[in-house]
């Protein structure tokens, strides 16, 4: 049923864990099946001149309760966001996730699509609270 | 290389054919494999097997052989119970709607036909389970009306393994009040309850019984639906006269004389099996619960079949328990949405009111005729390992 890398992800997977002070975190379910990811991300600043978007994952984290499914496609999009810019970060759709484990059944694919999902919440939380601050500043 | 101990605990499933059922499948592949309704030689030697198959189930059952009908197995044979009376309710009856009241813990196959006939206009009540999975006979009692035509209510029940009182459902049927001028038909779904439960339809009161031989160490593919003498039903599957014109198919003689083999079997070692089963599950269930912290036991507590141990495990998902198991060549099965295929929890867990996030974590092991007690050491040397991992990966609720 599953790709062998799919099956490396959920008995090896990378990044799983949390982090102390994260500066965005998001959880997620789906409520049908009932599996649950939760991102931990802390954000770093690329002070190149050049770079035209210069906040960037820094760190990603995940938990997640869910099938094997689950738990792979949360492992392999750390591994796709980590390092990367906010803006490329949200370009991550699911159809990479599902490109990157060498596809996923029919019936998992909704867990490609949560894995997305809390990257993008993950990040709206961050950028919520930079807006809050910067708020409370003026 | 250490070859991988690799234990199954999944008799629930299936079941190995056993190797004398093999040895008397054997002569009717080619050598005794006449079309037993052929009037020569080769067609009477088949109907001979048949027919001892035949007296076999019905000594297994205590009714007569010409009550017991060979299907491709429980799942046709629950279809035809379903669709089968209330066709030839109708037929009689015209005017009137008939009802059915069937448990919400029944097999698919059983709950797939009341569903199907519902949309054909039939009025359907589900009874209502307790936390353990029981049905009250007072309850069922209680939802039959003028029109009721058939219950339904399987014996013991798959996943958790809780035992139905198919007796006493009988009785509360049995008692109905004289306002209703027909008989009531009550069906159960034996699957599960063959190895090691009483089957006498006398004993439990049942007009319409439903079995599988791959439960049993028989080959899949062939069961049987035993019919009250008196019943009105009317064949599923058209065609020959064969089954007393309830069944049509040339009959497949091996895997007929394969179930009856495995019955007799059955028989032979029931109280022996019984027995040794229950402690083994029993230490299962106890260990489990030392070694695994927060774990549950669903089902009901004493009254459950002797071969099924059923947990659940919060805060691990049972897919994943699963497939770590099969790394350690262990086979188990789970109630969790993720491994339904259609991503709905288990709808036995459900109705007995489990939340569907605890659902998620069901453990399902199923012992059989191969389970050793070092099995079930190995098992639970492996499995707190597997939570521990799981709900280190999971985030904690708040």
């Amino acid at each position: 049923m599953y790709s062998k890398k799919v099956l490396q992800h959920f008995k090896n997977p990378k990044n799983m864990g949390k982090i102390k002070n994260p500066d965005g975190v998001a959880t997620v379910g789906n409520p049908r099946c009932g599996d649950i990811m939760k991102m931990y991300i802390k954000i770093g600043f690329n002070h190149h001149p050049s770079s035209i978007s210069h906040k960037y994952i820094k760190d990603i984290k995940f938990q997640t309760l869910g099938c094997a499914a689950a738990i792979a496609t949360s492992s392999i999009v750390t591994e796709l966001v980590k390092g990367r810019s906010l803006d490329e970060a949200l370009k991550v759709d699911n159809k990479k996730v599902i490109k990157a484990l060498g596809g996923l059944p029919k019936a998992k694919i909704h867990c490609s699509l949560l894995a997305v999902k809390a990257i993008k919440k993950a990040i709206e939380n961050y950028k919520k609270s930079v807006k809050t601050d910067t708020k409370k500043r003026r | 290389m250490i070859d991988m101990k690799k234990i199954y605990l999944d008799y629930a499933a299936t079941t190995p054919v056993d190797p004398q059922v093999i040895e008397a499948m054997k002569p009717y592949w080619s050598k005794k494999s006449g079309n037993p309704n052929s009037l020569h030689s080769w067609g009477r030697e088949a109907r001979k097997a048949i027919d001892k198959s035949r007296k076999i189930t019905a000594d297994f059952l205590n009714c007569q052989p010409d009550e017991i009908v060979f299907t491709s197995g429980a799942t046709e044979a629950n279809n035809l119970a379903l669709k089968g009376v209330i066709e030839a309710f109708r037929a009689v009856d015209t005017g009137k709607t008939p009802h059915i009241i069937v448990s919400p813990i029944e097999h698919h196959c059983v709950l797939d036909s009341a569903k199907h006939l519902e949309k054909q206009g039939i009025e359907v009540s589900w009874l209502k389970v307790d936390k353990y999975g029981l049905v009250d006979p007072k309850e069922v009692k209680k939802l039959i009306k003028k029109n009721t035509v058939l219950v339904s209510v399987m014996y013991g029940n798959n996943e958790v393994g809780t035992i139905q009182p198919i007796k006493e459902i009988s009785q509360a049927i049995s008692h109905q009040p004289s306002a209703i001028s027909h008989q009531i038909l009550f069906h159960t779904d034996a699957v599960q309850a063959v190895q090691c439960l009483d089957c006498r339809v006398d004993k439990l009161g049942v007009d319409l019984l439903s079995v599988s031989a791959h439960k049993f160490y028989g080959p899949k593919g062939i069961g049987f639906l035993y019919i009250r003498k008196g019943t009105k039903i009317i064949r599923q599957q058209d065609g020959g006269g064969q089954e007393f014109r309830l069944r049509a198919g040339t009959e497949n003689v091996v895997f007929i004389v394969g179930l009856g083999k495995a019955l007799e079997l059955v028989m032979k070692n029931k109280d022996k099996e019984k027995k040794r089963l229950t402690l083994l599950r029993d230490y299962l269930i106890e260990n489990c619960k030392l070694k695994i912290e927060n774990c549950y036991l669903t089902g009901h507590p004493s009254k459950r079949l002797p071969h099924i141990a059923s947990i659940v495990v919060p805060g691990a998902e049972g897919e994943a328990m699963l497939l770590h198991l099969d790394d350690k060549g262990i086979a188990a099965s789970s109630g969790s949405a993720c491994t339904s295929g259609t991503l709905e929890p288990s709808h036995v867990l459900l109705a007995m009111g489990i939340k569907p996030e605890i659902a998620h974590g069901s453990l399902r092991f199923s012992l059989g005729k191969g389970t050793k007690k070092e099995d079930i050491d190995y098992l639970l040397d492996v499995l707190p390992g597997i939570v521990r991992k799981l709900r280190k990966m999971s985030p904690r609720a708040g």
